[in-house]
């Protein structure tokens, strides 16, 4: 089957393409990771039209779509979320998201993406790299768990341990699909916010006044 | 008539998704879904809640869209998006999607103006538009006096509020007498029951050396909160109706008295209202009245599509790919402060 596996919980965003199997796995036939900062809305339709162009495929070969649902900064984030649902239902496809963490490094680790306002997002792995505890955000001087860290070195100081450097990867989206990939449940696809919306309700109604 | 371009429009700026569905001039469909109701208690549009509630309504307002114009996605012939101006966050949902949806169907994606739109979406009503038209706009986002040449390629701004938008004293106004969020059909409401020549409100820039059409409501909604707190302090009773019809009148009397003017002066007989205070029903009235005196044609559209929603943006669409305007790419972006002479991009 082949996939289109699209991410934008962080400063990377990666549109790739794979060729996968329940069995066999995934064979990444094309991936671009783009440097893009806020710009996830600019370059991710070109990204992914690049990504096509270099796997000498077009949009109408995809079979599925995967996500990474984040953590991650919420305007990029949905910009992903959205491309990957509204590309799925215009040509009728399964969509499928995943924790965009899951997609980051493998085996024993704990991961760590930068969640601004000084904190951090993390997900601990089992040596099968299953997830065994978070997603969450904490600020990584709290953070009481153990390494091996990996994902964004930045935080290595504040963590107080080495952090190796990782970032999603369209073979990480597929890994942490294939359960769904293999049996699509047609889930809508709802961001790992894990922050509520800042809004404080105004305290005086005569506010206007002021 | 089946010659005409099918196009769908996204509408993310503020609060509303709308999907809305047009061929040509006629309106296939208005698929609208809002996050309102979860602003309420803030008073004002949360733009993290609203951004939220567009991702988890696209889709399916997408579908409903689709299901009422009684067409597939695969028929549309052309996408348009709002791309400015509006809150950034919100308005990257639609732009994304909207992309998404144009590189899907192989379809071209027509990047749009939110202020343009309000003005397009009256041809889905009155039919094409007389150029050149004066446009006023005015809403919770937007106040706008606009001098339109050409709908698809050139639209001029005349003025525009130097404070509040217009909405927004409205709603700050509603707050200030106990009055549900959002406040404009609540202060028309309690309106009806009052006297608007009960208290002499501030009419704001209307001297001799003001700027002709430019609006500032600040002055007006802290005048109207002044007023209040003195009776309150007087432990004297609040005449709501009173307040609000007297509010209105100031609204509706500055908006009107300078719409007309701008027609006046570019010589110009044709003026088109849009935005959600267009719904105002004493706006609405003064303005046919002082636009019968003068000699103008008014159009305003129906309250429904005088607020945002997807068929204004689909309509301004259609209107670009008649006008043969080159799409825009899809790198495409959002412009929070898109300004309004750039009709597409
Ligand atoms: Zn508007």
């Amino acid at each position: 089957m082949l996939v289109l596996a699209l991410d934008t919980a962080t400063p990377t965003l990666v549109a790739g393409l794979a060729r996968w199997t329940p069995d066999g796995g995934a064979d990444v036939l094309a991936e671009r990771a783009v440097p893009s900062g806020t710009k996830h809305a600019e370059l991710l339709t070109p990204a992914i039209e690049g990504a096509l162009a270099d796997a000498g495929l077009a949009l109408g070969d995809v079979e599925a779509v995967v996500t990474g649902l984040g953590p991650g900064p919420f305007t990029g984030l949905r910009v992903g979320v959205v491309t990957a649902a509204a590309l799925a239902d215009a040509r009728g496809l399964p969509v499928v998201g995943v924790c965009s963490l899951d997609a980051i490094g493998s085996g024993a680790r704990t991961v760590v993406t930068d969640a601004r306002r000084k904190e951090v997002y993390w997900a601990a792995y089992d040596d099968a790299g299953r997830r065994v505890d978070g997603p969450g955000v904490i600020r990584p001087e709290e953070f009481g768990g153990a390494g091996p860290f990996a994902g964004d070195p930045a935080f290595a100081e504040r963590l107080g341990s080495p952090v190796t450097p990782a970032e999603v990867t369209t073979a990480g989206l597929l890994r942490a699909a294939a359960e769904q990939l293999a049996e699509p449940v047609g889930a809508p696809l709802v961001p790992l916010y894990l922050r509520r919306p800042d809004a404080v309700p105004p305290t005086s109604i005569k506010a206007v006044t002021r | 008539m089946t010659d005409e371009p099918l196009v769908i429009g996204f509408e993310t700026s503020c609060d509303e998704t709308g999907v809305g569905i047009v061929r040509g001039h006629t309106l296939l469909a208005d698929a609208l879904a809002t996050s309102m109701e979860e602003h309420e208690r803030f008073g004002g549009v949360v733009p993290e809640i609203a951004s939220r509630a567009h991702l988890e309504a696209m889709v399916p307002t997408v579908h409903r869209a689709l299901a009422e114009a009684g067409v597939r996605a695969a028929d549309v012939d052309a996408v348009a998006v709002t791309s400015g101006p509006g809150l950034t966050g919100a308005l990257l949902v639609g732009v994304a999607a909207a992309k998404a949806y144009a590189l899907a169907l192989g379809k071209p994606l027509y990047g749009v103006n939110h202020l343009a739109a309000h003005v397009a979406v009256d041809e889905l009503q009155h039919g094409p538009l007389a150029e050149p038209s004066i446009a006023m706009l005015v809403s919770g986002g937007h106040s706008s006096l606009l001098l339109v040449p050409d709908l698809a390629q050139e639209v001029q701004s005349l003025g525009r509020t130097i404070d509040d938008a217009a909405g927004e004293a409205f709603d700050k106004v509603a707050r200030v007498l106990g009055l549900p969020f959002p406040g404009g059909p609540p202060i028309d409401r309690a309106a009806r029951e009052g006297d608007r020549h009960a208290i002499a409100f501030p009419r704001g820039l209307t001297g001799p050396r003001d700027p002709a059409y430019d609006f500032s409501f600040s002055g007006l909604k802290t005048a109207v909160a002044r007023w209040i707190e003195a009776r309150e302090r007087a432990g004297e009773p609040v005449p709501v109706a009173d307040v609000a019809a007297s509010f209105q009148e100031a609204v509706a009397d500055v908006l009107t008295a300078k719409a007309v003017r701008a027609c006046r002066d570019h010589g110009v007989d044709h003026l088109v209202l849009g935005g959600g205070v267009a719904a105002n029903s004493r706006l609405r009235a003064l303005a046919e009245e002082r636009c019968a005196a003068a000699g103008i044609v008014l159009r305003v559209p129906s309250p429904k599509l005088c607020t945002d929603n997807g068929a204004m943006v689909a309509a301004l669409g259609s209107r670009l790919v008649a006008a043969g305007v080159a799409p825009s790419a899809l790198d495409l972006g959002a412009d929070s402060s898109l300004p309004i002479d750039v009709v597409s991009r």
